[in-house]
């Protein structure tokens, strides 16, 4: 008896320590990241040469086949990606791995809000992509923002991000507006005030709970999107304090959230997920790719809901480059893959599959994306709607720091209005910040 | 009982009954070196030996903890982008004197001040408390300890995920449980003091228990006959806490407050992953960006390495002070008892 007692309390202890030891092992590897299967340009394995590839958020080149397709083709390959959730965290190693030289990737993603600098400053370390890729295959300004004063283009771009706006059909004829695109798009079309004038209407009926908007930070991103010149001009100045735009497009999205239009949320954080998930707001600013993300954070039932209309004016937010450097072990096959993933048949598979808008104008006049259709918005022809609005685009003057300047003004500007700061006091908070941040 | 030296028998000396040494001149030479030979090998390696056993601690220190704090004293006189790490342009003690009028600097260093307080005195408070319930004879005392300690196993990224969202604004289980009880809903992202106390609240679960067995292990080495004397002359469990327990957990006491004020400067991964902003400004006005936050915004996300160095210097600094002050408070303490 006693002899069972002994035993069952060691064999508490025992599994209590096991857990523990457990819940420490969790911890230490909760930072697996890009640095996981370092080494990078790792050699050979098993006689097939391994290409790597490091990227961030969802690029959809493995679930949409395109690796096993490429290893299909060329029997003697063998890749593997490590990817990175979010290009905050990912961004900084990348810029310390270019900069030592080491714990790279045999091909490294490189996020549109970045890759001004990286020419800038890492170029030295890339390998130059117009032998492998076609530039006439791509839209123009979206091989010129990779390219170097000196024309060596550094990134090949995978996707873009034309913008239209989703909204809910269900939502807007609640508060007694059209549903049809064409007559939507009228509403607002040529003005962003429009938008914010249209969001005035949706108050007055609007279902109760619910926002116009989804969050402060989406609105601004989206005007901004849509300007030729933003934070710096064409020599390379920060003007972002000076520029009329900059200032126009935070003070109209400040008095949206002031008249209640918005709903106070910062993006893709958990809460605004859950507003997705429960239907808080009627309408927002939206790439493609986002219409996968609404896929991901929507009940079932809000499926065929959604629909697309064109936005005030076209603008583009987001997009990618596959850039290759250049000390890397295979860099030369590195290269040819990451020219085979970019090219237009693959980018319009890529739509088909993950949202992804192809960068090449070429695909646009494929099936694929001619054709295509989307879960939640029905039989929308969102091919056709996304195209039309990567056509016209403004070809953005693009900085280093960019990235900086449009978080400062989003994430310690706009959203302190919809905290009850007024816009002056959100306009200077951000403005310190920024100033700070780029060591001004 | 106690013997005399003076009067014990003296030490036998050579040549006494014992058997000597057989006397020298009996080796031969080649002997004699080869003892010496040993002899001296066998004083260099008593001599040396020992430096050998600790080198790689501190060839360790000094590939990864001297050369890093001297290279970021370096860096810290320069203008240094994480861009272009080697192409350093000497500024002298630009970075250290633009520090005096940094508002998001001083604004860091009153946070990590504050979230330092609100975290560290209630989690040592409780920590004494839980420790002297645990020193109780109690029915499987071994389950609670390991039940204490599994906050501090827990990696401070999931709790801290966990965290944030018990303490969303709108569909948080913390406002709810507000609400409740009719209380209206808190905004604990953006508010100072309520953001403050949210990631002290981290701090505060995942340090109580392992202070309070650090107060245990102490308070199991106060021996049981003061309690049972105590308890003799009519002092109640309260009175034998203050009277007994206390004054002997001084010094444990004192070691808590030193590590927990350390830990307390260097305050990082909760606000870090605290943050509604994903990056590292601790909030949309920085009302909870402390200054290892600061650092890491300087240096990682804006790529100022020069700017970065001159605040963990001024950091290092700081911490010095406050080691100077707590020795001092410690001699203060040890001289008085």
């Amino acid at each position: 008896m006693r002899a069972r007692i002994r035993t069952a309390r060691k064999a508490m202890v025992v599994a209590a320590v096991a857990s523990l030891g457990a819940g420490l092992l969790a911890g230490c590897a909760d930072d697996g990241g890009s640095d996981g299967s370092s080494g990078g340009s790792g050699g050979d394995s098993g006689g097939k040469t391994k290409i790597t590839l490091g990227l961030f958020g969802t690029f959809g080149f493995e679930e949409a086949g395109l690796y096993k397709e490429y290893e299909k083709l060329h029997p003697d390959i063998d890749i593997q990606q490590t990817v990175v959730e979010r290009n905050e965290n990912y961004y900084p190693t990348l810029v310390n791995h270019l900069t030592t030289n080491s714990g790279l990737q045999d091909i490294q993603g490189v996020e549109v809000g970045n890759i001004a600098e990286i020419v800038k400053t890492q170029s030295a370390k890339l390998l130059d992509l117009s032998k492998y890729g076609k530039k006439s295959d791509y839209l123009e300004w979206k091989w010129q923002q990779a390219t170097t004063e000196g024309g060596e283009t550094v990134g090949l771009g995978t996707d873009v991000g034309p913008m239209a706006i989703c909204y809910r059909k269900d939502l807007f004829e609640k508060a007694g507006l059209p549903t049809d695109r064409e007559e939507v798009a009228k509403l607002w079309a040529g003005d962003w005030k429009k938008l914010v004038q249209v969001g005035e209407d949706y108050k007055k009926k609007a279902p109760k709970g619910t926002t116009f908007l989804d969050s402060p930070g989406g609105l601004l991103q989206a005007i901004l999107s849509s300007e030729k010149d933003r934070f710096y001009d064409s020599s390379g100045k920060v003007i972002y304090k000076s520029n009329p735009a900059v200032k126009d497009a935070f003070e109209l999205t400040a008095k949206a959230a002031e008249d209640g239009l918005i709903g106070n949320q910062t993006q893709f954080q958990p809460a605004w997920d859950t507003t997705i998930a429960n239907s808080k707001f009627a309408a927002m600013s939206c790439p493609p790719w986002m219409l996968g993300y609404i896929k991901g954070k929507s009940k079932p039932d809000a499926k065929g809901k959604w629909d697309v209309a064109a936005s005030p004016k076209s603008g583009n937010w987001g997009g990618s480059f596959l850039a290759v450097p250049k000390s890397g072990k295979n860099a030369e096959k590195a290269a040819k893959l990451a020219a085979w993933l970019t090219a237009p048949e693959q980018q319009a598979k890529l739509f088909a599959v993950q949202g992804s808008f192809p960068s090449t104008p070429a695909a646009y006049e494929s099936d694929a994306v001619k054709s295509a259709k989307n879960e939640m918005t029905g039989d929308a022809p969102i091919g056709t709607i996304f195209a039309a609005a990567a056509k016209s685009s403004p070809v953005q003057t693009i900085g280093p720091k960019d990235q900086i300047i449009q978080q400062g003004l989003t994430d310690n500007g706009v959203i302190l209005v919809t905290q009850g700061k007024s816009p002056e006091e959100a306009w200077n908070t951000a403005v310190k910040t920024i100033d700070n941040n780029l060591d001004q | 009982m106690a013997t005399r030296h003076d009067t014990a028998a003296p030490p036998v000396k050579e040549g006494g009954a014992a058997p000597g040494r057989p006397p020298a001149g009996a080796d031969t030479e080649r002997a004699m070196k080869k003892r010496a030979r040993l002899s001296r090998r066998w004083q260099r390696d008593m001599r040396w030996s020992p430096y050998a056993f600790v080198s790689p601690f501190f060839l360790l220190f000094l590939a990864f903890g001297l050369f890093p704090l001297l290279y970021t004293g370096w860096a810290s006189l320069h203008q240094v982008e994480l861009t272009a790490p080697t192409d350093m342009s000497w500024v002298g003690l630009r970075n250290y004197t633009r520090i005096f009028d940094d508002d998001f600097f001083w604004n860091a260093a009153k946070n990590t001040l504050t979230i330092g307080i609100i975290s560290t005195v209630p989690q040592l408070l409780m920590a004494m408390g839980l420790a002297h319930i645990l020193n109780y004879k109690l029915r499987g005392s071994t389950f609670y300890r390991v039940v204490m300690l599994a906050p501090y196993a827990t990696s401070i990224a999931a709790a801290s995920l966990v965290f944030v969202l018990l303490f969303g604004r709108d569909y948080g289980m913390i406002n709810w449980a507000l609400n409740a009880v009719g209380i209206d809903h808190v905004d604990w992202q953006n508010g100072k003091w309520p953001s403050q106390i949210a990631v002290s609240s981290i701090i505060v679960w995942r340090w109580t228990g392992y202070n309070a067995l650090i107060y245990l292990a102490a308070m199991q080495a106060i021996p049981q006959d003061l309690y049972e004397s105590a308890a003799l002359d009519g002092a109640s469990r309260w009175r034998q806490f203050l009277h007994v327990t206390l004054p002997s957990l001084r010094p444990t006491i004192l070691f808590t407050v030193v590590v927990s004020t350390i830990g307390a400067s260097q305050v990082f991964g909760e606000p870090l992953l605290f943050d509604a902003n994903k990056g590292a400004s601790g909030g949309s006005q920085h009302q909870f960006q402390t200054l290892g936050l600061y650092l890491y915004e300087q240096g990682w996300i804006n790529q100022h390495l020069g700017r970065a160095s001159a605040i963990a210097w001024t950091m290092f600094l700081i911490l010095i002070v406050i080691g100077v002050v707590n020795y001092v408070i410690s001699r203060r303490l040890r001289a008085s008892s």
